[in-house]
């Protein structure tokens, strides 16, 4: 199906939005017509949820710039209601639905069939029953949404997106967390859905399906629309260097680090999905890292890098199997405190969520992994501790009256100081990082960096997961990529250019070190 | 907050040793010079016993009569009884503190107290050692099933223990056959109601005094020796001054009216020794982070089952031994006693500024807690309130308390 010469169903005119210190949009446009299918692609952080934000009236009309013109007609959105109402639907990674409710029940929540505020099931469900047939899903409506896998989750999120007359659908991330088969189910219900005219916007990160699915591709890169073509006109090569070019050099110090013994090793590590079994989330994955060396783990959103180490660390809830080595010596990690033993640290990302204790001191997170060694096993040695939060809160510059005020009234940039001080307070001798600079300022990210650079000087191993493509190849010795839970590159620092990193992130190519 | 509160080196908290037991309070704090709990934490503890000195002026003030002149509310034949009825309260608000802190509940307390303390009172023909030894025995027991269900077996703990305060109110009903049991050893009779001989609670003021001025000046030396910059003579002083005024103050008044309660005794102990546990220790220390982010806990390497189990064993130590206080005060062990002890716990606890959330809260709020409780009991009853009133006050008390801390947090 061609273009259509007549009006869009949708155009975005030039949105901006701003959050404080972060230009999310900058002017970017977009535009989606009936019974399209247009894919939306672009680095972590590039603005693609952003965008969909806005028009889902998740971002209230008038705290972004731009147009939302739907219909030809410019449309005010105060809610997500409002854009539901004009035919919006959006179905996020993270599903939205009540596992204890069945399966009528959720697609009709807050839009019930009923009479002077008595339900009619009858209705309700045979109007549930008809919508899955159209969608040739063989699902009895009644049954409680949390006893389906989370494909046929995201195949109800649909039909309740079309059971709201949705016109406009947008897909994010919709096959991260499906199957093979289950994907071909989505692809074929996506045709159905163009067939009835539809608009779709599918945001992906994997570029084989996106070429499979859509008409046109667009395009984001640090908020601005870099380019929307037909997807005829394009291949993957050229997506990707649309998705990243861009200079990488200028931020970053060069850092050329000694590099000593392998100090870390990790064989065949496999991860499983704890919640549906037999998913592999990490497929026999291996590396090793040097003293005194940054090794940096490149991929794209569900490549399996933070599972990966909460499988090493032996903080993943699901099955992990593999060897881990260090120096030398196998070490049997069953919980994250065997893996401190060993000299192991982790700073974890979302720092509020897996990190910090926010209503208590700068002091007591940073000694919280390391109390029984700063400060004896059972009675605490309150001045030892006192003392070596002071030195670290100076050493990374932590920047707070006392090491008594309390973490959570911070800011992002200092309490990922806070968690990085809380492992170095541990001693370790391989520290991982995963995200360190998510969600921080540029001041603060530059001062992570720096100490990223004084540690692996020192001598520490670092391991280095990051969704920004210029952190990993500005800082890192070497580059691991992964997509889909395996390696499908390895680059030496002056190998990785991000074109050629980016396509094995996206399964375009291989390559071995 | 944290970018104005540069304050001056001189808007200095004073030593807070009067809240709390010496050592239960991480000192060193205000060496720095800046102290910015002090809009929250310190504003908390500082309203706490604002109310406190009210409630207990304003019974003061109701209690005047010819007999008692200045009223007899806070004169020591009537606060020292007050301060025996809070004893058993005020143990099992430590004990409770401990789980609350760690994110948990433990509904049975009161059912526990009945169960230990008559197991002791049955047992006194065994003598004194195997009546006592038991029902501390029992209590950790009890702790340890019920922490390993909440721990190991994954069970809510407000199940656990809902199911325990039925379950363990029956085996008592069951050993006892509903029977009353009298205690007839002294000594246990004592704990409970016993006073300590005058010189007794001089030497202990004397000892307490120097422990005071000890871990003051092993802190200054401490904190030297790591280079930290420790505080000046003036601080040093007033840090020594006070908390010794209070302690001859509190014996003296004891004295007064006839000797410290053993109970009071064994509350205090309780209370120094649960301070030292959550401030001082790994342990104390785990369980405020496991209550604040059990995910964040998780990660930095605490196990934190193991932790949960030893909190509930902890607790129903102290639930032992409040049992016994308790027996020995009413004299005898019915098989309903203890009945409601664990909602009077809990209300200590939040009244003395603990999150049930978990993460938040502090022994020596807890005992305030308890005493503001045992104020209000002991000054209405002295002021012949009907016992239906009595409730409904301290209910209201209850929710206001929580409803100021909600107001102030919001603000700040």
């Amino acid at each position: 199906m061609s273009a259509n010469t007549d009006t869009p169903l949708l155009e975005m005119r030039n949105i901006e939005k701003s959050f404080p210190g972060v230009r999310a949009l900058d002017g970017v446009s977009f535009d989606l017509y009936k019974g399209e299918l247009h894919a939306l692609v672009g680095e972590n952080g590039a603005g693609k949820s952003t965008l969909m934000k806005v028009l889902a009236g998740v971002y209230p009309f008038g705290t972004y710039g731009g147009d939302v013109v739907i219909d030809g007609r410019v449309r005010q959105f105060h809610s997500v209601r409002d854009s539901e109402n004009a035919g919006v639907a959006v179905i996020f990674q993270e599903l939205s639905l009540i596992k204890e409710l069945t399966i009528g029940e959720n697609i009709f929540l807050g839009r019930e069939p009923r009479r002077f505020g008595v339900i009619k099931w009858e209705e309700l469900y045979s109007r549930a029953q008809k919508l899955l047939d159209e969608l040739n899903l063989s699902l009895d409506p009644r049954t409680p949404v949390g006893h389906l896998g989370i494909g046929q989750q995201q195949l109800v999120e649909i039909a309740k997106a079309l059971s709201q007359e949705a016109r406009i659908l947008v897909l994010d991330e919709p096959t991260a967390a499906l199957a093979d088969a289950e994907v071909e189910t989505l692809f074929r219900i996506i045709e159905g859905l163009r067939a009835r005219g539809v608009g779709m916007i599918y945001i992906s990160h994997k570029l084989e399906e996106v070429f499979r699915v859509s008409e046109r591709i667009t395009v984001l890169r640090d908020g601005r629309t870099v380019g929307t073509q037909p997807a005829k006109e394009l291949n993957e090569a050229r997506v990707i260097s649309l998705m990243v070019g861009r200079d990488v050099n200028d931020i970053f110090p060069e850092a050329e680090h000694e590099r000593g013994d392998v100090i870390f090793e990790a064989r065949n590590v496999t991860v499983e999905d704890p919640n549906v079994a037999g998913k592999l989330l990490v497929k026999e994955v291996g590396f090793k890292v040097r003293r005194g060396e940054v090794l940096g783990i490149a991929g794209l959103m569900g490549a399996g890098r933070s599972e990966l180490l909460m499988g090493i660390f032996g903080a993943w809830p699901g099955r992990v199997s593999g060897e881990v080595y260090v120096e030398g010596k196998k070490i049997k990690v069953s919980r994250p405190s065997d893996a401190i033993r060993q000299g192991v640290g982790f700073v974890t990302e979302d720092r509020k969520r897996f990190g910090l204790v926010l209503d208590q001191t700068i002091l007591n997170n940073m000694t919280l992994a390391g109390l029984k060694k700063l400060s004896g096993r059972f009675v605490t040695d309150v001045d030892a501790e006192a003392a070596a939060g002071e030195r670290a809160k100076k050493d990374l510059r932590v920047k707070a009256n006392s090491v008594f005020t309390i973490v959570g009234t911070l800011s992002g940039g200092n309490q990922q100081k806070v968690v990085l001080a809380k492992w170095l307070l541990t001693n370790p001798r391989v520290l991982f990082l995963d995200e360190p600079t998510r969600g921080i300022d540029v001041g603060a990210k530059q001062e992570i960096y720096a100490q990223i650079n004084r540690l692996a000087r020192e001598g520490l191993a670092i391991v280095l997961v990051s969704s920004e493509l210029p952190e990993v190849l500005g800082l890192s010795d070497r580059v691991l990529v992964l997509h889909e839970g395996r390696v499908t590159g390895e680059f030496k620092r002056e190998e990785a250019t991000p074109e050629a990193v980016m396509a094995c992130a996206t399964g375009h190519t291989q390559r071995a070190a | 907050m944290s970018e104005r509160a540069n304050q001056p080196a001189t808007n200095r908290p004073p030593a807070t040793a009067d809240v709390s037991p010496p050592g239960a309070v991480p000192e060193g704090v205000e060496a720095q010079g800046q102290r910015f709990r002090l809009p929250t934490d310190s504003l908390r503890a500082y309203t706490m016993i604002f109310a406190l000195l009210a409630i207990w002026l304003f019974f003061q003030w109701k209690t005047v009569s010819p007999l008692y002149p200045y009223g007899i509310f806070l004169h020591p034949n009537n606060f020292s009884n007050l301060l025996q009825q809070m004893a058993v309260t005020g143990v099992l608000a430590v004990g409770m503190l401990l789980v609350i802190v760690a994110g948990q509940i433990d509904l049975s307390v009161g059912s526990v107290v009945g169960l230990a303390g008559g197991v002791a009172a049955m047992t006194q023909d065994y003598g004194l050692l195997a009546a006592l030894g038991l029902a501390l025995v029992v209590g950790v027991l009890v702790g340890a099933i019920q922490g390993g269900l909440i721990a190991y077996g994954n069970i809510p703990a407000f199940i656990v223990t809902l199911g325990g305060m039925l379950a363990w109110r029956g085996v008592i009903l069951g050993f006892s056959k509903g029977q009353t049991v009298p205690v007839t050893l002294p000594f246990f009779r004592w704990l409970g109601v016993g006073k300590l001989p005058q010189e007794v609670g001089a030497i202990l003021a004397v000892v307490a005094i120097a422990a005071v001025i000890f871990t003051t000046f092993t802190r200054v030396r401490a904190r030297k020796r790591h280079g930290l910059s420790a505080p000046g003579v003036g601080a040093n002083v007033l840090r020594v001054v006070v908390p010794a005024a209070l302690i001859v103050l509190f014996i003296y008044w004891m004295n007064y009216g006839g000797g410290m309660p053993v109970p009071v005794l064994v509350l205090l102990a309780v209370a120094v020794l649960g301070g030292f546990l959550t401030q001082n220790t790994t342990f104390g220390r785990y369980l405020y982070a496991i209550g604040g982010n059990p995910d964040a806990a998780r990660l930095s390497g605490i196990n934190i089952r193991q932790y949960l189990l030893a909190a509930y064993c902890v607790l129903g130590l102290l639930v032992g031994v409040a049992s016994l206080l308790h027996t020995g005060r009413v004299g005898s062990a019915s098989p309903d006693a203890g009945t409601y002890m664990e909602l009077d716990a809990i209300a200590a606890c939040v009244i003395g500024g603990t999150s049930l959330m978990g993460g938040r809260g502090t022994v020596s709020g807890a005992v305030v807690g308890a005493l503001i409780m045992a104020s209000l009991d002991n000054g209405m009853s002295l002021l012949n309130v009907e016992n239906y009133m009595q409730y409904i006050v301290k209910g209201v008390v209850l929710v206001a308390a929580v409803g100021f801390d909600m107001l102030g947090r919001r603000k700040s």
